[in-house]
């Protein structure tokens, strides 16, 4: 466990907050009524098999997914304000200005350098004059280890250089929480370290994360709670200690003892 | 072959194959501009103009252009549109392509993966600015090929503005036919000449592809 789980519990307002959270795709119901809430600074690791949800739970903390029942908070701004319209969608791409999301497939901006990749949310959205965002986004860059390539197009970048320059631009939106949806599993097992790297990182900063994620090792290194998801509900919450050692349900347990041998 | 007669009637082809030229211009700037609208209509988030842009391109689509020369040239006048030969034909045409023109630009924007428009909104970007900062840019060079292929369609299309007697190419050789009874040279110099722009066009279209749409 890390030094941030200390400090979580000085703040009693949960970062993020979801509360019933129902979503249905057609007939299916993808989601039966999840709860979860992450403290400033804190990581929680999403684990569970294919088709659970997990990605749907994280993409409907940032309303890539809209719910349709419950609420999600974040950073005490409720993300699925019954708004509509033209009110809603500045709503929303303000509130989403506080979440930094890292996906599978990375999806930078390919017609735009690295260095372009990283300042191009802080110049528009955040109106920051060019020479501070270059700044910034050198600054992060550096942090991910990769200053050098502020000029390359990412078709020129490996995997795991694509995800840690992906990791940059939403850290240069500066926010409150960030979610990390698989950053891993689209990469060579060669690359997987650089990338977990980095978010162990910004977990020794007090990033406040939420991070599906099939490895265990890792989830059970970095978080200070993981939650094993089956058929739309969390089956399962704790520290990783009695998740991975010591889990109480057997849906867990049939889980782990299939993905902790590999 | 009277290549002496070809020769000859070469400079009336020349002075004609301008009409078609500017004809293909006006309508081809007709067509994108009247596809831009089609297509930000198709892809709007207001059912009525979704309606409004697929029922336009499958109305454009579904009919013969030449009807829907027709239509606009002579069953204008009876509605109180009253356009020269020229106009009507150049409005006709380009009405007509930017149907298909409108085709291939959301096919292009829709070939642009969804994970790009996730990542743009994510952000915080505004559904207006993840179109104009992330996707078009994107979108442009996948257009490039399919737009050039209508360009192509609409140049050889061009040819049935002869039948509102607009003075084009086409209807230059049929005028011919009556004095020389040479039909054979005559529409072979007009082919020659379609060729010639449409090899002139397609030179057009690879560089562009080459110049935007590489790597
Ligand atoms: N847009 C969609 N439309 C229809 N069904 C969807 C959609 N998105 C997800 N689903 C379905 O919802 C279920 C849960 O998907 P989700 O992606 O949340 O699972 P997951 O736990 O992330 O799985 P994986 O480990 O494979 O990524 C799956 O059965 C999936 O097919
Ligand atoms: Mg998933």
């Amino acid at each position: 466990m890390n030094a941030a789980s200390k400090f979580a519990g000085a703040n009693d307002r949960p970062m993020v907050q979801v509360i019933d959270a129902h979503k249905s795709f057609g007939a299916f119901e993808i989601l039966k009524g999840i709860n979860l809430s992450v403290n400033k600074g804190q990581i929680v690791a999403i684990i569970g098999p294919s088709g659970s949800g997990k990605s749907t739970l994280l993409r409907s903390i940032n309303h890539l997914e809209a719910l349709n029942k419950g609420e999600v908070w974040v950073d005490g701004i409720q993300v699925n304000r019954p708004l509509t319209g033209h009110a809603f969608e500045q709503h929303i791409n303000s509130v989403r200005q506080r979440m930094g999301m890292v996906f599978q497939h990375f999806n930078l901006f390919p017609h735009m350098t690295v260095g372009e990749n990283v300042t191009v949310g802080p110049i528009k959205l955040r109106k920051m004059p060019a020479a501070r965002a270059r700044d910034l986004a050198m600054e992060l860059l550096g942090k991910v280890g990769l200053q050098d390539k502020y000029d390359a197009y990412p078709s020129r970048l490996s995997g795991g250089q694509k995800q840690r320059v992906a990791i940059a631009r939403a850290l240069a939106m500066e926010p409150s929480v960030m979610l990390f949806d698989e950053a891993t599993s689209a990469l060579d097992p060669e690359l997987v370290d650089e990338v977990n790297l980095v978010m162990k990182q910004l977990a020794s900063e007090h990033m406040t994360m939420i991070i599906v994620t099939h490895e265990m090792r890792f989830a059970s290194e970095v978080a200070d709670r993981v939650l094993f998801m089956d058929g739309g509900i969390v089956v399962e919450e704790g520290p990783p200690s009695e998740i991975f050692s010591n889990p109480r349900m057997d849906r867990t347990r049939t889980f782990l003892k299939k993905h902790l041998a590999g | 072959m009277d290549f002496g007669l070809m020769a000859r009637i070469f400079p009336f082809f020349l002075e004609a194959a301008l009409v078609t030229i500017e004809l293909s211009l006006l309508s081809l700037a007709l067509g994108l501009t009247v596809a831009a609208v089609i297509t930000m209509f198709r892809l709007s988030r207001l059912r009525t103009l979704r309606a409004i842009g697929t029922l336009y391109v499958s109305l454009m689509r579904g009919t013969p252009c030449l009807i829907q020369l027709f239509i606009l040239y002579f069953g204008g006048p009876q509605i109180g549109i009253n356009l020269s030969p020229f106009a009507a034909g150049a409005i006709g045409l380009g009405m007509n392509i930017g149907a298909y023109m409108a085709e291939a630009m959301r096919g292009a924007i829709l070939a642009v993966d969804r994970g790009q428009t996730e990542a743009a909104r994510v952000l915080g970007f505004s559904r207006f600015e993840t179109m104009r900062i992330v996707v078009l840019p994107q979108a442009a060079k996948l257009m490039i090929r399919p737009l050039g292929v209508n360009a192509v369609a609409l140049v050889k299309g061009t040819a049935l503005v002869s039948t509102i007697s607009v003075v084009d190419l086409t209807y230059t050789a049929q005028r011919f036919i009556g004095s020389t009874y040479k039909p054979f040279e005559i529409f072979a110099v007009a082919a020659i000449l379609y060729m010639a722009m449409i090899y002139a066009l397609s030179k057009v279209v690879d560089f562009l592809d080459r110049r935007y749409a590489a790597a």
